[in-house]
């Protein structure tokens, strides 16, 4: 089941590739339900019979390859799909049939979904670097694919982002082998005890950096904006609802993992990311709030949402932080990707990316609108979403630590979050001026992004049976 | 599920799914749209109704489901909370009526009346939330489905207005949200339950307390309007009619004020409240806002505006009466819950139908008006009159069970507040009055929109709703004694909230 996660999008992708964007469309969306149903399944199997384990080939570590799936990874992965399937319909209504995006999206959002998935099931530190390279030149690829002189020097940009990024987390990964002589993160965690050496903080710090440059955490975010905004919808919608929580993924495993107990020792260190966490949110809303071109808008709130994610790590100590957390990246995920896809189908409505052409467009395609709204509802933190659950988890968390600084961080970052919200809303219920035109848009790319947004506000309804699942380790 | 627990789910659903429903519709299928509201709004009726009775019967209705581990989303229909479900869906009624009429033949009237469903849906979530949580969620849904209501006209006005709106709510409901949070980390729950459920904690977390206590004030104040949380209502007015009945007595600050009935009568419970020394200044508070709002609305000359600094004046009559340590301020402060609301939706009706028929949006082009709005301003005008508390009137049963509860508590001073505010309520509305019916007519209107016909000075669907409130604030005053009275209901509250046995005395 695991090796079909990875297996399926690699062959699909390789399809696409051979076929054409025509008949390799309808073999993608074929292979991405088959996906659903896999991580469905097993999510199911985890949480009937806990953790699932696979060698692939029948050879073990250290020989072979090991996957595993506890509650964290069955949970990401349930989220890729859920995000992959709905963008997939959307895009294959977004480009035309003769667009020259189209003919690279397919392959290569492919190989982008086997690198995340392998990522999600990896068990030893090298192969996620394998699957950490894979997933970021899938990216580059796709933010390229545009073919406009812009597109490409954003795409040289989160290049040259990534690699260095990887380049990092490999150092830090060589260096734990030339230690310790291995690379499994289960013989690692007990091995790296609080008297490790300094070289291992070392490796920590270039593994955990490298990864916050590829997560985008503020000051690292310069790449993001560019290459979000810039890239087709679909492909925006993709990068910033589940690549990036990729790298984010990676930090939760070696902090809860391999470096639980140098975490514990330098009890300072869970400040550094939360700190930069809080810088992000007020940089990433304020930059929100000024930016004049709607997918910029949308593209820093996700660097102003990343950074919510990074105030886990001094409440990891409680009971529920990994639920808290997973619930913030599961409603990032499914509003974000909404909001991108419904930010794609307003400017190709209105012909321009920017937010003051947005007057009208409330009776013009409401539809698209109250997707936009919903998922902005679920940024925001309002209650009943998933980021109402989400908030209302880290800010009791924070409370039970007694650190007041991290409650009113995501209290103001949720009122930010509405100044950037309504300023889209309200500049759309504005009545149309006279001789505005909006073109008419295929109806599937109005009602996918709005099924992602009613998504992020349903799970707000019930998130139990997600955080049963989380909670299984 | 039994039916004592698919009762409340229903009560929602009567309004989310012709909510929801009315958004899919095209905005020419008027027919459709009309009878799905009026469906709605009717089935509504008749299961508050089987709740009414079975509640009166000592049925208990509730529902939960488990959103996180140890977090539900749980309803409950008590007596308090049905006082505010009966006001509204009643109100909701005629507010539905008014709009159909007030809206004929204007643009995007789907859009229009899923919010306004969706309003009344979380209205209901309001009065029938069992826990704060639940409370909340339907307390911020309130919000978000009233921004588009206010901002409706598409203008750079309501955009303003609607900007305001949110800028107090949003901030208002992060500080509420921060209260309850708090106060579920420390009791690890949020359930209402008569007497309270903070006295459970002891002493060492008295000041804990009365800090959260001060932030849930202020999250609820904001809707309530308490000075000097209140400058969105006047802003608000630039909204529709139908919206401002919305806002000034079917829901929005009714659900402040309720908020805080339920907070100090079952979070806090109101012996402890009043142990924590919680009810002195929350009394001062509401004094300051009832005479400040009566004061400011005398100096204003747009109708609508007018009415606003009335509003904010007459909520906190609620919160004082809430604050009157007694059972016979609690009545009043209940009882007028329901009369202002039956109150100021005529009272904003009226105004509705002065601008829509004649253009009147100022007080001093009222001139004369009763001679061409006869029934309007009879309307109008009994409204005006419950405001200032005159006899036979709704207003008059509310002003003497807060006087009585005010020298029952020992508080003289809130009588003084109560009289003062009764004078300025005169002050501005009497002259409203005389104009109306003493000065001549005009030789024209600021702009007629619908001539008369007979004895229809205008559409009949704007007529009817003020002259139904109109009579009901009349009924409500002079049946007070009635058992299906909101007087009665709000002594049954009443002796369920008070553990002690008080003899409950008419005044």
């Amino acid at each position: 089941m695991m090796v079909w996660l990875i297996l399926l999008p690699l062959l699909w992708a390789s399809f696409a590739f051979l076929l054409g964007p025509g008949r390799g469309v309808w073999l993608a969306m074929a292979g991405l339900l088959a996906q659903l149903w896999l991580a469905y399944a097993l999510a199911e199997e985890i949480v009937a019979s806990g953790v699932a384990e696979h060698a692939v080939g029948g050879w073990g570590a250290p020989l072979g390859i090991d996957l595993v799936a506890d509650g964290l990874s069955a949970a990401m992965l349930l989220l890729t799909q859920c995000v992959a399937l709905p963008l997939a319909v959307y895009a294959s209504a977004y480009f035309k049939r003769d667009d020259p995006a189209a003919t690279y999206f397919w392959p290569l959002v492919g190989f982008l979904l086997a690198g995340l998935n392998a990522l999600f099931l990896s068990a030893d530190l090298f192969n996620s670097y394998v699957t950490l390279e894979l997933l970021g030149l899938a990216a580059v690829g796709l933010v390229a694919a545009g073919g406009g002189a812009q597109q490409i020097a954003s795409a040289l940009r989160y290049l040259f982002a990534t690699l260095v990024g990887s380049g990092a987390y490999l150092l830090g990964v060589a260096l734990i082998y030339g230690t310790y002589g291995t690379v499994s993160t289960v013989t690692l965690t007990p091995l790296i005890g609080a008297g490790a050496p300094d070289l291992v903080w070392i490796a920590g710090g270039l593994m955990v950096v490298g990864l916050m440059l590829k997560t985008a955490l503020f000051p690292f975010h310069f790449w993001l904006p560019p290459a979000h905004g810039g890239a087709p919808a679909p492909v925006s919608a993709l990068l910033s609802a589940v690549v990036v929580k990729a790298s984010f993924y990676l930090i939760l495993r070696l902090w809860i993992g391999p470096f639980s107990s140098l975490t514990v020792a330098a009890n300072l260190v869970v400040w550094l990311p939360a700190l930069l966490g809080m810088l992000a949110v007020f940089w990433g809303s304020y930059q929100a709030i000024r930016a004049e071109r709607l997918k910029m808008l949308v593209a820093y709130s996700t660097v102003a949402q990343l950074g919510y994610l990074f105030l886990i790590f001094p409440l990891l100590v409680s009971a529920g932080a990994l639920q808290a957390v997973i619930m913030q990246v599961f409603a990032h995920g499914l509003a974000k990707a909404a909001m991108f896809a419904a930010a794609g189908t307003l400017i190709k409505a209105t012909g321009q990316d920017t937010v003051a052409g947005l007057a009208g467009v409330a009776e013009r395609l409401p539809v698209t609108l109250f997707a936009f709204g919903l998922a902005g509802v679920t940024l925001m933190g309002l209650p009943p979403s998933s980021g109402f659950l989400a908030k209302w988890q880290l800010i009791e968390l924070a409370l039970s630590q007694q650190y007041w600084v991290i409650a009113f961080v995501v209290l103001v970052g949720g009122l930010l979050a509405a100044v950037y919200v309504f300023r889209v809303l309200r500049q759309a219920f504005l009545l149309a001026p006279a001789g505005s035109v909006v073109m008419p848009v295929p109806r599937t790319l109005e009602w996918t992004a709005f099924v992602l947004a009613a998504a992020s506000v349903l799970l707000g309804l019930r998130g139990v049976e997600l955080m049963q699942l989380v909670g299984i380790t | 599920m039994n039916f004592n627990e698919l009762l409340p789910l229903a009560v929602l659903a009567s309004s989310l799914l012709p909510g929801l429903l009315i958004f899919t519709l095209p905005e020419s299928w008027v027919g459709l749209r009309t009878a799905l509201n009026l469906f709605g709004a009717l089935i509504k009726l008749a299961l508050v109704l089987l709740l009414i009775l079975g509640v009166q019967a000592g049925e208990s209705y509730g529902v939960h489901f488990a959103v996180l581990p140890g977090l539900d989303l749980a309803f409950k229909a008590d007596a308090l909370g049905l006082l505010f479900i009966t006001l509204s869906a009643v109100l909701w009624l005629f507010t539905t009526l008014y709009a159909i009429g007030y809206l004929e033949g204007a643009p995007r009237r789907s859009r229009f009346f899923g919010f306004f469903s969706l309003c009344v849906t979380a209205t209901m979530g309001i009065a029938m939330a069992a826990n704060l949580f639940t409370f909340f969620v339907f307390y911020e849904l309130l919000t978000l489905a009233t921004f588009p209501l206010v901002v409706h006209r598409g203008t750079e006005a309501s955009m303003r207005g609607g900007t305001t709106y949110l800028v107090y709510t949003l901030i208002g409901g992060a500080v509420l949200l921060t209260g309850i949070i708090w106060l579920h980390h420390l009791l690890g729950h949020t359930d209402f339950a008569h007497a309270g459920i903070a006295v459970a904690l002891g002493s060492a977390y008295d000041g804990q307390l009365q800090i959260i206590f001060l932030l849930l004030l202020i999250g609820l104040g904001v809707k309530a309007a308490i000075v000097p949380l209140h400058g969105w209502l006047p802003q608000a007015m630039v909204a529709p009619a139908p919206v401002s009945a919305l806002l000034h007595a079917v829901a929005v600050v009714k659900a402040g004020a309720f908020g805080i009935v339920r907070i100090v009568y079952e979070v806090y419970g109101i012996e402890f409240a009043q142990a924590l020394g919680l009810l002195l200044p929350l009394a001062i508070f509401a004094a300051v806002t009832i005479v400040w709002g009566s004061f400011r609305a005398l100096f204003q000359d747009d109708l609508k505006k007018r009415l606003a600094f009335s509003t904010v004046s007459q909520v906190s009559y609620i919160v004082l009466g809430v604050a009157l340590f007694g059972p016979i301020g609690t009545i009043g402060g209940l009882v007028h819950l329901v009369h202002q609301g039956i109150m100021k939706i005529t009272l904003f009706f009226c105004a509705g139908n002065y601008a829509e028929t004649l253009g009147i949006h100022k007080v001093s082009e009222m001139n004369g008006v009763g001679r061409r709005m006869p029934l309007t301003s009879i309307a109008f005008t009994i409204g005006a009159l419950g405001m200032m508390g005159a006899p036979l009137t709704a207003g008059a049963v509310s002003k003497a069970w807060l006087i009585d509860g005010a020298s029952a508590a020992g508080m003289d001073w809130a009588i003084w507040v109560l009289w003062t505010s009764s004078l300025l309520n005169a002050a501005y509305f009497l002259p409203i009055l005389w104009r109306t019916w003493f000065k001549s007519v005009p030789k024209a209107w600021p702009g007629e929109h619908v001539a008369a016909r007979g004895w229809r000075e205008t559409a009949w669907l704007l007529l009817l709703p003020p002259m139904m409130t109109a009579a009901m604030t009349l009924l409500a005053g002079m049946y007070s004694s009635n058992q299906m009275s909101p007087l009665s209901w709000a002594k049954l509250i009443a002796e369920r909230e008070y553990l002690h046995e008080m003899i409950i005395r008419a005044p």
